[in-house]
């Protein structure tokens, strides 16, 4: 297996004052170029903590993250995040809040114009160029979040970083997002690394599923493989024996093995 | 694949409805012309008249109190009376402090400008260093928060020693007294800029000068336009004061001027100058900041 992006004993441990938590413990994982993983566990097992060490918004402790064989340890475009709350800025445009990682990526590579043009493009990607205009406070929460996208896609990322993208959205909304989603990995190609904690979310999208135990001191309990032929489509794998073994196994590992402990 | 469903989960409108959308959403956006007048002209009104009714009131009552043989103060009609002329023609100039008001309002305004400028650009920079860094708060907030509390004309006589001179004396009183809350106030807006907005700024990789320019300023500017809007009422209530010291064109030393001459009926249509002035610029500050800050405040 061709390592693209590679955790390296990741340990992480905060400390405030005289008090350390040792939240991730010996956190090791390759990724393919092309791959799509998911990392799914309960709340408070140090996801986003993992996702924000390997975007190079949180140092690790011990331990590193390699990209294409080289250390990162900073944050850059080349591992752009989509967050959980869409995190626009709200007094840019949804035009403007694209731009904004377009103008810093490729200052040097493409003329203004060409820049401009390559946002449309993304905003067509998400099928968001209607409101390109509109601020972040006129459009609806999933609207939001394919704008969140899109900025990610358009910085041309390594890695697309995932932290519960669709956590905060209505079931209907979110089905709609997925497919978004699956259609632009199919098309792109890219990398991504999703958060989540929804089960059928992670069997549907993924390559890969990586289970977290709980923390304090999660590690990575099990790693499963979604065999699954792409394109998936959602209603004709509701009967898929395959489908069913996958989402069977993250069952048990969730509620069975490590079911989730009240103030853990 | 997906394209006319997420029509339906993104926007909220049904198909069926399609046909007949574009003439409900156009009913409330255009109205006959005459009822958006007369609804204009409605809610004018009812800004306007009682202010107004309260008002004559007021100069009736005062009117009715002073009339009175051995009063100390002028009724409304006498001040008027004497001040016809002032008011009529406040453009006249007779050299030295002979001048009209307009004279002496753009002389204040003048130095209220000048100060008031550099404390917002002064303010701005060090609520920003104090909002971002944690040693600077640590080091110079205890500071700030001593200084503030001396009041305006407490300055004056040191500045005058300093200076040597009446007008930059004004102009740094005006400063010392409006900088503080610039200063406190943009120092929380910057502390609570989201930790979202800081990460897109990472990811992205702005260098620091992008990053205050944009990020910082607009996600700080109601907090920082909130320590403008106080700034500009505290410079305008610091340079009347300060004015009747240092003498020379302006209104405060014009107010000081009449009361040495014991023209009260000058006195009184001065205050009314500065009242209304002081008014107008509260509300142009506060109309700056809703034109800048609006995509900031509704989020
Ligand atoms: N800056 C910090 N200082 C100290 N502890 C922290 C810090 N950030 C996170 N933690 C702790 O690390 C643990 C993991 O947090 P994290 O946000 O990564 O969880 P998560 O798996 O993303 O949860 P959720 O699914 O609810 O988002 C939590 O117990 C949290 O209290
Ligand atoms: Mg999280």
């Amino acid at each position: 297996m061709t390592a693209y992006l590679k955790l390296d004993h990741i340990d992480k441990i905060f400390t405030r004052g005289a008090a350390t938590t040792e939240v991730l413990k010996d956190i090791n994982l390759t990724i393919e170029k092309g791959e799509y993983v998911s990392i799914i566990g309960h709340s408070g097992c140090g996801k986003s903590t993992l996702l924000n060490i390997i975007a190079g918004l949180t140092g690790v402790s011990t331990g590193g993250v390699l990209l294409e064989n080289r250390e990162v340890n900073s944050p850059g475009p080349d591992r752009a995040v989509v967050f959980q709350n869409h995190s626009l800025l709200p007094w840019l445009t949804v035009f403007e809040n694209v731009k904004l990682g377009v103008d810093k990526v490729f200052a040097r590579t493409k003329t203004r114009a060409e820049r401009e043009a390559w946002v449309m493009h993304n905003l067509n990607l998400v099928q968001m160029a209607h409101a390109k205009d509109k601020r972040p406070s006129e459009i609806s929460g999933g609207m939001k979040q394919r704008v969140g996208i899109a900025r990610a896609l358009a910085m041309e990322p390594k890695v697309l970083l995932l932290d519960e993208p669709f956590g905060a959205l209505d079931a209907l909304t979110r089905a709609h997002l997925q497919d978004s989603v699956m259609a632009l990995h199919q098309k792109l190609g890219n990398t991504i690394l999703m958060i989540t904690h929804d089960v059928d979310e992670a069997v549907l999208l993924s390559d890969r599923i990586v289970m977290m135990t709980n923390g304090p001191s999660a590690r990575i309990g099990e790693v499963l493989d979604v065999p699954l032929a792409r394109p998936r489509k959602r209603l004709e794998l509701a009967s898929n024996a395959t489908y069913l073994k996958c989402r069977q196994r993250v069952l048990e590992f969730l509620y069975e093995r490590h079911r989730f402990v009240e103030a853990a | 694949m997906n394209m006319p469903v997420k029509k339906i989960g993104a926007e909220g409108v049904a198909p069926s409805a399609g046909a007949t959308a574009p003439v409900v959403a156009m009913t409330p956006k255009r109205p006959p012309l005459a009822e958006t007048y007369a609804r204009m002209a409605r809610e004018t009104a009812v800004r306007v008249i009682p202010p107004l009714v309260v008002l004559a009131l007021l100069m009736l009552v005062w009117e009715l109190i002073c009339r009175r043989a051995g009063s100390t103060l002028p009724p409304p009609s006498k001040v008027f009376k004497d001040t016809k002329e002032l008011i009529l023609d406040p453009f006249f100039d007779h050299g030295g402090i002979d001048k009209g008001l307009f004279w002496h309002l753009s002389a204040s305004l003048q130095r209220v400008a000048y100060g008031y400028s550099i404390a917002a650009v002064v303010g701005i920079a060090l609520g920003t260093l104090v909002g971002q860094s944690v040693w600077a708060m640590r080091g110079l907030d205890p500071l700030f928060q001593v200084l503030r509390t001396i009041p305006p004309l407490a300055w004056l006589p040191l500045s005058l020693a300093a200076f040597r001179d009446g007008q930059p004396s004004a102009i740094f009183v005006i400063f010392i007294t409006s900088v503080w809350p610039i200063i406190i106030n943009t120092a929380v807006g910057i502390r609570n800029i989201p930790q979202d907005y800081r990460n897109v700024a990472a990811v992205v990789q702005l260098n620091p000068l992008e990053f205050f320019g944009k990020i910082m300023i607009p996600a700080a500017a109601p907090y920082i336009f909130t320590g403008l809007r106080i700034g500009i009422g505290l410079s305008w209530l610091a340079i009347v004061a300060a004015e009747m010291l240092i003498g020379g064109v302006g209104i405060g030393f014009f107010i000081w001027d009449a009361w040495n001459s014991s023209h009260i009926s000058e006195i009184i249509l001065a205050l009314f100058y500065v009242g209304i002035i002081g008014f107008v610029l509260d509300r142009l500050i506060a109309g700056l900041g809703r034109f800048v800050t609006h995509g900031t405040a509704q989020n």
